[in-house]
């Protein structure tokens, strides 16, 4: 899609929830349909089928978009059509589930993309999304659930929307719903039970999507704070001393290897670096900047981490270094890097001897520097 | 006596009251709805449920309401019977007597913090509420941020809104259900009559009203961790990490534990999270470190931390179990340089500590 710079970015507004069933949808579309009636410009341009049915009578009310229908398989499936949207051009377009991925065949991968698209042309969008599909939450989600979500969104997509909304409801009103037959239909509504349904794992999340809202809320008032002369006085004490902190302005390095523990090490470093303001940069360090001569699964990994890190808007590097450690810890003072942020060692001697201790070679050498060893927390996980 | 000068129950004997009477009820549970202004919604939300409850069959009834109604809250509560409130010259109170005479199932009460005028039955409102709760009357009912006690001053710094009726934070904390109703402060604002922004903050009251906002969502979010607490020990189970940063100082002499906690304060701050300080006392500690200990604990108490000494002499073990029973999500250690006889025999304490610290971060700090 051509983007001109003369068309003005449209805006995002995300409905946060904590799961299926708390009304996300129903408050989008509550609010779109006021919106409409006070003369907005909106339509519908994607809405999950399996929805309740007053939520369903709420959608029929607005001016849809038609699906594209997408073999795969022999089947035929509904997505969004982007270009539709695009040739209706709307001033706002409902764009349901944003962590979806799209049916093999469409323009692009993830549904997050194609909002991207409607961003880009000038529309501004709103979509639906629970806390459990933001990437560097990936973790924490799987040691509290025992869940491991596959359908992800980047933070940045998140952090690009002008607001965010806290859809609340309290799990004991949910499990009514959903025993209801209000959110799945009855064969999927066992399998709910025994996943995020279960036990602790409702109040665990609405805890996570409180918090992360508040978050959210919290930057955006600091994004306008820096653009109006506006004082006031925050919550966050420290933002008092902004202009001291700057100085010491923290710098997160990301030790990278092969080992699909980088995985965890990268979001965790990716949410701290955040929270922080800190700046973050990922470091692989091999024999030569080359990674052509790593056994070819290795490099594999290697590539698939350094292309993750990227994908969460982290700077990486590849250099040389006999000693791994040593290399990490000069790359370190040399950026004057503030926090290493490095994997667990390996608890059983032989995997500890294979991975030839980075980890603790980092922590011994890097005594002038900040080293954060990252829990495996998938480990942790319990049913 | 003048209803001002009553002694207020302190917070801590006011939710063991309340938790007491837990179990005396019959069922009746307390639901409250939690709005950072007015305007963002939270009568038709209690209300709208006390429809839906209504249509599925539940005995519903409407005990007390805001004197200002919307349309179409005036619309849901055209369907619902109500038990009007006694009027005097100097306020209204809730038909208490009256409603339990009916008994319910559920009881509508809104607003929740009010004052009763004199020679009422209680001389609060949600005094009214706990003898409904006590009589298995449950009771859903909203609150702004503005009249928790313990927000009134930040409120007030904010919008310069004052008030002289509150309920205090705990009757929140031992409520049954809390829910937030959460609306953008532009939408909030065009509900008070004023002119429509975009999306996001564009002025200056929204900027206000943002900040009364994460206030409230924080709020709901402390109220639901004590409420996941109390599930988990209720059955059992693990406890639940990472719904909220949690992070511990481990101190030692020879720690640059000022560095720490400065660090600490600021990761407490960006985190919104809780900072927690631990020193081990290891036998045949000496008079000097003593004293040093002190001031970091008098430190980390300034920067906000809760502290604790520990005896043990295993200090790694003792620090390893502390933070799996505060739900600790990150320790911070100081880098060891005293190379005794049982370093060279156990290894680097700092390692032990790492590999005994599953599932938890360690940030290890330069001297």
């Amino acid at each position: 899609m051509p983007e001109s710079s003369a068309i003005p970015r449209g805006s995002l507004k995300v409905y946060l929830g904590y799961a299926a069933g708390v009304g996300k949808t129903f408050q989008m579309l509550a609010d779109a349909h006021a919106a409409a009636e006070r003369g907005e410009d909106v339509v519908l341009a994607y809405f999950e089928p399996h929805a309740r049915p007053d939520t369903i009578a709420q959608a029929q009310a607005l001016e849809a978009v038609p699906y594209k229908k997408i073999e795969y398989r022999g089947k035929l499936f509904d997505e969004m059509d982007t270009d539709a949207v695009l040739r209706r051009n709307p001033k706002i377009a409902l764009v349901d589930e944003l962590a979806h991925t799209n049916i093999p065949g469409s323009a692009r991968a993830k549904r997050w993309e194609d909002v991207q698209v409607l961003l880009g042309a000038g529309v501004e969008v709103w979509t639906t999304m629970n806390v459990q599909h933001i990437e560097s939450l990936n973790d924490q989600i799987w040691q509290i659930t025992g869940i491991q979500v596959r359908e992800t969104v980047p933070d940045w997509v998140i952090r690009q929307a002008a607001e965010i909304i806290a859809v609340d409801v309290t799990p004991d009103a949910l499990l009514n719903r959903l025993k209801r037959g209000a959110i799945y239909k009855p064969e999927m509504v066992q399998k709910a039970l025994a996943g995020f349904f279960k036990g602790s794992n409702l109040g665990a999340l609405r805890e996570l999507a409180l918090r992360q809202a508040a978050h959210e809320v919290d930057l955006r008032q600091s994004a306008y704070d820096e653009t109006s002369a506006f004082q006031l006085p925050r919550i966050s004490e420290s933002r008092a001393d902004e202009a001291a902190e700057t100085n010491s302005k923290e710098h997160i390095l990301i030790h990278i290897t092969a080992d699909p523990s980088t995985a965890m090490l990268i979001r965790r470093g990716r949410r701290v670096a955040d929270y922080l303001q800190a700046s973050c940069t990922a470091l692989f360090v091999h024999d030569t900047e080359q990674l052509s001569n790593l056994p070819a699964d290795q490099r594999l990994a290697v590539e698939k981490h350094l292309r993750f890190a990227r994908s969460l808007q982290i700077e990486t590097r590849v250099i040389a270094g006999k000693d791994i450690a040593k290399a990490v810890v000069e790359f370190a003072r040399q950026n004057k890097v503030t926090q290493i942020f490095v994997a667990r060692p390996q608890t059983s001697l032989g995997e500890r001897l294979r991975r030839k201790n980075y980890t603790e070679n980092i922590v011994r050498l890097a005594q002038d520097l900040q080293v954060t060893v990252v829990a495996d927390r998938s480990r942790r996980a319990t049913t | 006596m003048r209803l001002t000068e009553l002694p207020r129950p302190s917070p801590e004997r006011l939710l063991r009251q309340v938790q007491a009477e837990e179990s005396k009820r019959w069922g009746a549970r307390l639901k409250i709805f939690l709005g950072y202004a007015p305007g963002v919604g939270k009568s038709y939300r209690m209300l709208d449920e006390a429809r839906r409850r209504h249509q599925r069959g539940e005995d519903v009834i409407v005990g007390a309401v805001q004197g200002q109604q919307s349309e179409e809250v005036q619309a849901l509560l055209s369907n619902l019977e109500v038990i009007p409130t006694i009027q005097t010259p100097e306020g209204e109170a809730v038909n208490t007597e009256a409603i339990l005479n009916r008994t319910p199932q559920v009881c509508v009460i809104d607003p929740l913090a009010a004052k009763n005028p004199p020679q009422s039955r209680n001389p609060y409102r949600w005094q009214d509420v706990q003898d409904l709760l006590r009589n298995g009357v449950s009771v859903l009912t909203s609150v702004n941020l503005l009249h928790v006690e313990e927000y009134k001053e930040k409120v007030r710094a904010i919008t310069g809104k004052d008030t002289a009726e509150t309920i205090p934070k705990s009757f929140l904390l031992a409520a049954d259900d809390i829910v937030i109703v959460d609306v953008p402060p532009d939408l909030c604002l065009w509900r008070q009559g004023e002119k429509l922004t975009s999306t996001g903050i564009s002025n200056y009251q929204e900027r206000k009203l943002s900040e009364l906002r994460e206030l409230a969502l924080l709020l709901t979010a402390e109220v639901v961790d004590a409420q996941l607490e109390s599930y988990v020990q209720a059955h059992g189970i693990e406890p639940v990490f990472g719904t909220h940063e949690r992070f511990l100082i481990c101190m030692t002499p020879h720690s640059d534990a000022l560095a720490m906690i400065e660090s600490g304060k600021r990761n407490k701050e960006r985190f919104q999270g809780e900072l927690h300080a631990v020193y081990v006392c290891e036998p045949g500690q000496s008079r000097k470190d003593a004293v040093k200990i002190r001031r970091y604990l008098e430190a980390a108490e300034k920067a906000g931390a809760t502290t604790e000494v520990l005896e043990s002499d295993n200090p790694i073990s003792a620090i390893v179990d502390f933070a799996k029973d505060k739900r600790i999500t990150q320790i911070f250690i100081g880098h060891s340089i005293h190379d005794s006889w049982r370093e060279r025999f156990f290894g680097d304490p700092v390692l032990r500590l790492i590999r005994a610290a599953e599932g938890i971060d360690v940030r290890v700090f330069p001297h």
